[in-house]
């Protein structure tokens, strides 16, 4: 097999890691934002103990401990090394996502609940009719960051030897070869550029109005 | 009967006693002003009244109903608070409109939601939808804004987003409206603005309560003035007997400091 192709394999792991990460921790850290918003203060704190845990540990370390875990502690060696690399991802990024959550919820002033709720609508009305939307607004900025440093993190899926780009591009470079390093960057290039694009298309979108 | 009682309200922040037993009653069509310094309890009092605190004591009566009642032990489903607000209008000081609507959407937003829960919605839908703008085409043109009805509220200066929000609050049609210092937050060449679509609902006999600092207006547009001092009304009357003759030294004292700046 040549090595565009093999690069190209490679990339599609990365492509599918960057997807269901997205998929899965975008509702799990508005869940997580719940808890850690939440009246009931042991679950408050629960959930922010945890946030702190994944926010202040680095994620190949995580990685590790995912992959690895199982087997030591409770001898049930973990053998697909894509899923433990994806678990590891989901409650990374949750964890990320949930504080921004939390940040653009935090951000809308309280007077715009209280007009609602003068106004005679209910909570969930109040949410999604009037908060929701202004709360996307602020939050785009931020989450296009962290959806762009997510594409250049799958490449750590690499350090459990998912067989992403890197790794294939690695080989190569073991072997003399270098081309098929800056080729691994080119595709991550391409890929963040779109997305890029794309973000900046969403938050034009938005800017119809200001605040 | 009186459209609106207000018996006794007390309420407490911690330990710092805001409210220490308010009372009023007014008529329909009548505007009352409430007066006092900074701190006295006004905002804290008409947000009782309007369920956006919960009062520890009092009571609110709207048309002989009891819609609120401090001594219950049972709580108000939100259901029921909700339907029991709907007897209030509320024109914040900071405006508060929703930035992503424009006017017209946000004069028609709470109708269209609350036209939903009606039984003969899904029926009349068409009628009722066009119902629904009619009216807040009418109230928007109340304020003097129908050429702005696209414009969103990051376009308007606050003058103009004032008005939008008392449209809001009017296209509800509610039975009192209540201000809590509508023109604070504007600059003073745009208190005029606001005060004359006031002046124009009192005309049209709308029944408001308007907690203001313009003691000028407040004499000229309202029925009755209260005076409120540390959680308690001090002194009310007509604007004639609180404003020109004050008999209670702290409205005296008031005055005389509005009148110095
Ligand atoms: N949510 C709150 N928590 C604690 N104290 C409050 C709160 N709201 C108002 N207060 C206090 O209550 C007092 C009366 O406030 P307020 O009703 O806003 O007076 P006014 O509108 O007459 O200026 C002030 O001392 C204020 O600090
Ligand atoms: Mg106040």
């Amino acid at each position: 097999m040549d090595a565009l192709q093999q690069l190209f394999i490679g990339f599609g792991m990365n492509c599918l890691l960057f997807v269901l990460t997205l998929v899965m921790a975008l509702p799990l850290g508005l869940i997580i934002t719940f808890g850690t918003m939440t009246k009931l203060k042991p679950l408050k704190w629960v959930m922010k103990t945890f946030v702190w845990i994944i926010r202040g540990t680095p994620l190949m370390l995580q990685l590790f401990i995912v992959l690895y875990a199982p087997g030591i502690l409770w001898h049930h060696p973990v053998s697909n090394r894509m899923g433990a690399a994806l678990v590891a991802f989901v409650i990374n990024y949750a964890a990320y996502f949930s504080e921004i959550f939390r940040g653009g919820i935090e951000s809308i002033p309280k007077g715009q609940y209280e007009a609602g709720q003068v106004l005679g609508l209910t909570k969930t009305q109040v949410f999604f009719k009037i908060v929701l939307f202004q709360v996307i607004k602020r939050i785009t900025p931020p989450m296009g960051n962290e959806v762009i440093t997510l594409v250049k993190d799958t490449a750590l899926a690499r350090v459990i030897s998912v067989a992403e780009i890197l790794q294939n591009a690695y080989r190569y470079a073991s072997k003399g070869i270098i081309w098929p390093l800056f080729a691994s960057g080119l595709y991550f290039l391409a890929f963040t550029g779109v997305l890029s694009i794309l973000l900046s298309f969403v938050e034009k979108k938005l800017d119809y109005y200001k605040g | 009967m009186a459209i609106l009682e207000v018996r006794d309200m007390c309420k407490s922040f911690g330990k710092t006693e805001v409210l220490k037993g308010v009372g009023f009653t007014m008529e329909r069509g009548e505007v009352i002003s409430i007066l006092g310094s900074s701190g006295s309890g006004k905002t804290t009092l008409l947000r009782c009244i309007n369920f956006l605190e919960r009062a520890d004591k009092g009571q609110v009566i709207v048309d002989g109903k009891v819609i609120f009642d401090g001594s219950d032990t049972a709580k108000k489903s939100p259901s029921e608070i909700r339907k029991a607000q709907l007897n209030f209008g509320m024109v914040f000081q900071q405006f508060n409109l929703f930035p992503q609507y424009n006017v017209l959407e946000n004069v028609v937003l709470a109708p269209k939601l609350l036209a939903k829960e009606r039984p003969d919605f899904k029926k009349h839908k068409k009628e009722i939808l066009a119902e629904i703008e009619t009216n807040a085409r009418d109230v928007i043109d109340k304020v003097g804004l129908t050429e702005k009805l696209m414009n969103y509220p990051c376009e308007l200066s606050g003058g103009q987003q004032q008005r939008v929000s008392i449209a809001r609050a009017l296209a509800l049609n509610p039975k009192i409206l209540f201000f809590d210092e509508p023109t604070s937050a504007l600059d003073p060449e745009l208190t005029g603005e606001i005060l004359r679509v006031i002046r124009a609902l009192a005309d049209k006999k709308i029944t408001m309560v308007i907690v203001t600092h313009e003691i000028g207006f407040a004499r000229n547009v309202s029925d009755r003035i209260i005076f409120m001092d540390k959680g308690v009304v001090a002194e009310e009357g007509s604007p004639e007997e609180v404003i020109d003759n004050p008999k209670n030294e702290r409205t005296r004292e008031f005055l005389k400091l509005i009148e110095q700046k």
